[in-house]
């Protein structure tokens, strides 16, 4: 028996998880979005005790509620309860359930059936590989960084910028890395997030036996979601290895850098991950990337900080999206009434979420979305 | 057939339209104790007009319209005892107007009070409002019309007693303007010098109209803010302990704290206050007027001051206290409910004693908070209990405790606070025939096909 089927129904539904610390706005992305309490995390945990009881039958309706849920962790934050931290391992564990009895929505099924066939959720093959990638150096015995890149650094153009702005501040700062090139595998934070866990365990063990191949000491991962489960997930498997996020990577660059000038008075805020802030509270490492540069910060930032709407695989399935209130949208209409006219980002599906949401809001003009590496390396 | 649904996606944008199971099952129910029964369509209005055209709709169709805040009564208030559309008040949160001069706020009918005061404190920080210790999901209005309390409450009266305007779509869909409002620009009375209309729609649970406006007092946020606790472990004399620091006039909110655990507690009395000031000078005179009212328990050894570090002083300055909550899970079962009798508070040693005695007979966790009302006039009660939300038993036996409690504090002249419908009645039976007869001729007439949360101060036919 899962442990969230014998403590699930500690949640009272006092709906503090629907909050940021002061209140000052709705910091539970889904809930935010839809409004309807069946959206906050509270909601959540009900209708899946209701479910385990026999209470509600499962829907196609139920499960989007489930997986509308972008494990931001804004509810683990807010919790006044004991049982705080464990809220997202909850609702991950139902979704295995919902996973184990073949009862997951449409988009979820598609996002992990590619996964499955082609090893990235985007239905890509090995010769899709970004055309820059290829001319990126192949991981070898002795290089000091696996540079891993995940699905999106190696299938979106979107995040060209990211990629090549990174490795030429790893190049110039004389750090030794590799990638592994047609080799990598999806790192299956999203599938485990989704519940799938067999297929995580495939895709985590067949990045190991990888690893271990090529003698891998040290990680740096582009994307949060992969340095957060090598971090906290693929180090109990049997091979243990450094994992950095390539903020950390920059932060340290930054260190021996002078600090920089904000140009043109150019403002800059800071978008705070979730699985590189809540999840592994990496707050001030990236914002040390920006060092010298004029830093206006968001109301909700750090712990507070509002979610994109693409964790959980939502980047893909997009439950989210639609309407005024879809998360990234908010985020951008508070990023552009700072003031600031670059919105720095240090994930991949951030930089693509909230990009988009900038178009939509027509606010190309007034604000750019950029990573950290761009930021620093212009 | 009519089609509801489609009448009501008609009104209101469809995302916010639902009548699936889900939704159903969600808003049926509370988390307090009091039987579930599922509206047949859950609806989250943004303007007065379409709020207007649901209740239109609802009076043609003659089906039930049930309005919902944060939906944190316990006592199933919101719970829609026939069915019916589900009015989720959340998505009108606008704050209207902070009239920073005349002291008062105008929020619309959905508008939480940690969203009011977050609010405050960004843009008028030297101002605040009575804020409940209920989560902050818990809305303005909602709290105002079940008369609830406050950090202000000791000085202020009731939160209803607060507001200073309304604006309302009654049961027949006219919108209606009570207070200084309804004849001038501005919101500074609820009532005086016109006829007190507000009356009309506090204590009532939504069964005399939607309020889809409210105005809110707003008082002086002082500088300095430092909670005091005094201990007795005689429960006789608190009553007295109670009056005096009231009488001081020199203190804010008053809180006693009865509970088991931590060890500590057990047995012991635990008279929480607060000082609050502009100046130091301030807050040094009304503490030695504090410590002077109280110096006679010091003295004859009766009662002593704790001595509180800045971490124990933390929780208690946090404004809505997340301990209140955390009640909930002290058993790890996620729930709790409480009964909360307005009563005198000379009151307290028979009720503090029946709270145990009812939780050793039916084996629950318990704790009260009593906090003082305007001054020491009366106070609210709670006899809280714990149950495991897995596990029937406990439920049964926490609403069988908070059933007993409930006559204990009627017979012992309390009034029932935000009663539960088995509460309501007991109340109703014991209250004055003509006064009982008055309330269901004003709820006839303003509600005349009885839609408007239906269950709610009903005589049994």
């Amino acid at each position: 028996m899962k442990r969230y089927q014998t403590q699930i129904h500690r949640c009272f539904r006092c709906g503090y998880c629907k909050f940021p610390t002061d209140y000052s706005a709705l910091n539970c992305p889904s809930y935010n979005r839809f409004r309807f309490d069946t959206y906050s995390t509270g909601g959540r945990l009900w209708l899946t005790y209701a479910w385990l009881k026999g209470d509600i039958p499962w829907s196609e309706h139920l499960a989007e509620i489930l997986y509308a849920c972008t494990t931001c962790k804004n509810c683990v934050e807010q919790c006044p309860m004991k049982f705080a931290p464990e809220i997202v391992d909850w609702i991950i564990e139902a979704r295995s359930d919902m996973v184990e009895q073949g009862k997951i929505p449409l988009r979820v099924k598609r996002f992990l059936e590619s996964v499955y066939n082609y090893g990235n959720p985007l239905k890509k093959t090995n010769k899709e590989r970004l055309p820059w990638i290829k001319s990126l150096k192949k991981y070898e015995k002795g290089t000091e960084y696996l540079l891993y890149l995940g699905c999106l650094a190696s299938y979106d153009e979107g995040t060209k910028d990211m990629v090549t702005s990174l490795v030429k501040m790893l190049d110039k700062a004389g750090i030794s890395y590799g990638v592994m090139g047609d080799d990598e595998q999806c790192c299956g934070n999203e599938v485990y997030a989704m519940g799938e866990m067999d297929l995580f365990k495939e895709l985590a063990g067949k990045n190991i036996d990888k690893f271990r191949q090529l003698g891998v000491k040290s990680v740096i991962t582009i994307c949060p979601h992969g340095y957060n489960i090598m971090k906290n997930q693929y180090q109990g498997m049997g091979y243990k290895f450094e994992v950095l996020h390539y903020s950390q990577a920059l932060a340290k660059i930054a260190d021996d850098m002078k600090p920089k000038k904000t140009g043109n008075g150019v403002k800059i805020t800071y978008h705070d991950p979730c699985y590189l802030g809540r999840h592994n509270k990496l707050y001030e490492t990236p914002r040390k990337a920006l060092k010298g540069l004029e830093l206006v910060e968001m109301p909700r930032n750090r712990k507070d900080a509002f979610c994109c709407g693409g964790g959980s695989g939502n980047f893909i399935t997009d439950y989210l999206a639609g309407g005024n209130d879809s998360p990234a949208r908010v985020r951008v209409r508070e990023a552009a009434a700072t003031g600031a006219g670059v919105l720095a980002v240090a994930c991949p599906g951030c930089l693509l979420m909230l990009k988009e949401a900038v178009k939509t809001e027509d606010l190309d003009e007034k604000l750019q979305v950029m990573d950290i590496a761009s930021v620093m390396g212009r | 057939m009519i089609d509801i649904y489609s009448e009501l996606t008609a009104i209101i944008d469809k995302d916010y339209v639902s009548n699936s199971k889900e939704e159903l099952y969600m808003y049926g129910r509370d988390p307090g104790l009091m039987p579930a029964h599922e509206p047949e369509y859950v609806v989250m209005p943004t303007t007065v007009e379409e709020v207007q055209a649901i209740i239109r709709l609802a009076n043609r169709e003659k089906i039930a319209v049930v309005p919902k805040g944060g939906g944190l009564s316990l006592t199933g208030l919101v719970i829609p005892q026939k069915g019916g559309i589900l009015l989720d008040m959340k998505r009108m949160d606008k704050i209207i107007e902070v009239n920073e001069k005349g002291g008062y706020a105008i929020v619309e009918g959905g508008t939480t009070h940690g969203a009011l005061k977050s609010h405050l404190l960004k843009n008028y920080p030297h101002l605040r409002h009575s804020i409940p210790d209920s989560p902050p999901i818990a809305t303005v209005v909602a709290n105002a019309v079940i008369h609830g309390q406050g950090r202000l409450t000791q000085q202020r009266g009731f939160n209803s007693d607060m507001v200073s305007g309304l604006e309302v779509v009654l049961p027949t869909s006219e919108i209606c303007k009570i207070g200084s409002c309804a004849v001038s620009q501005y919101w500074f009375s609820k009532g005086p010098p016109l006829p007190d209309l507000s009356s009309l729609f506090f204590g009532w649970f939504g069964t005399t109209g939607v309020i889809t406006k409210l105005g809110i007092k707003l008082y002086p946020c002082k500088k300095y803010r430092d909670p005091v606790l005094f201990l007795t472990d005689k429960a006789e004399l608190v009553p007295d302990i109670m009056r005096k620091l009231g009488r001081t006039e020199m203190i804010e909110d008053l809180v006693v704290n009865a509970q088991p655990i931590p060890l500590r507690y057990k047995d012991n009395y635990y008279i929480l206050f607060y000082i609050t000031g502009d100046t130091e000078e301030e807050m040094e005179f009304k503490r030695k007027m504090c410590w002077s009212a109280l110096w006679d328990y010091f003295e004859k050894r009766e009662g002593g001051f704790v001595s509180l570090v800045p971490e124990m002083k933390a929780p208690m300055l946090s404004m809505p206290s997340k301990d209140t909550t955390r009640f909930a899970d002290v058993s790890k079962g996620g729930g709790f409910e409480y009964s909360g009798p307005i009563a005198p508070i000379e009151k307290y040693p028979v009720y503090v004693k029946k709270l145990i005695d009812l939780a050793e007979k039916y084996g629950l966790f318990y704790s009260s908070a009593a906090r003082m009302i305007d001054g020491g006039h009366s106070m609210m009660f709670s006899f809280s209990y714990t149950f495991n939300r897995a596990d029937p038993q406990t439920m049964k036996r926490a609403k069988d405790a908070l059933d007993e409690a409930a006559e204990f504090a009627i017979e012992n002249g309390g009034v029932m606070w935000k009663p539960n419908l088995d509460e309501q009645k007991i109340t109703m039976a014991k209250m004055d025939p003509n006064t009982l007869d008055l309330m269901m001729r004003i709820k006839k007439l303003l509600d005349p096909n009885g839609i408007m949360n239906p269950g709610n101060w009903e005589v049994s036919k």
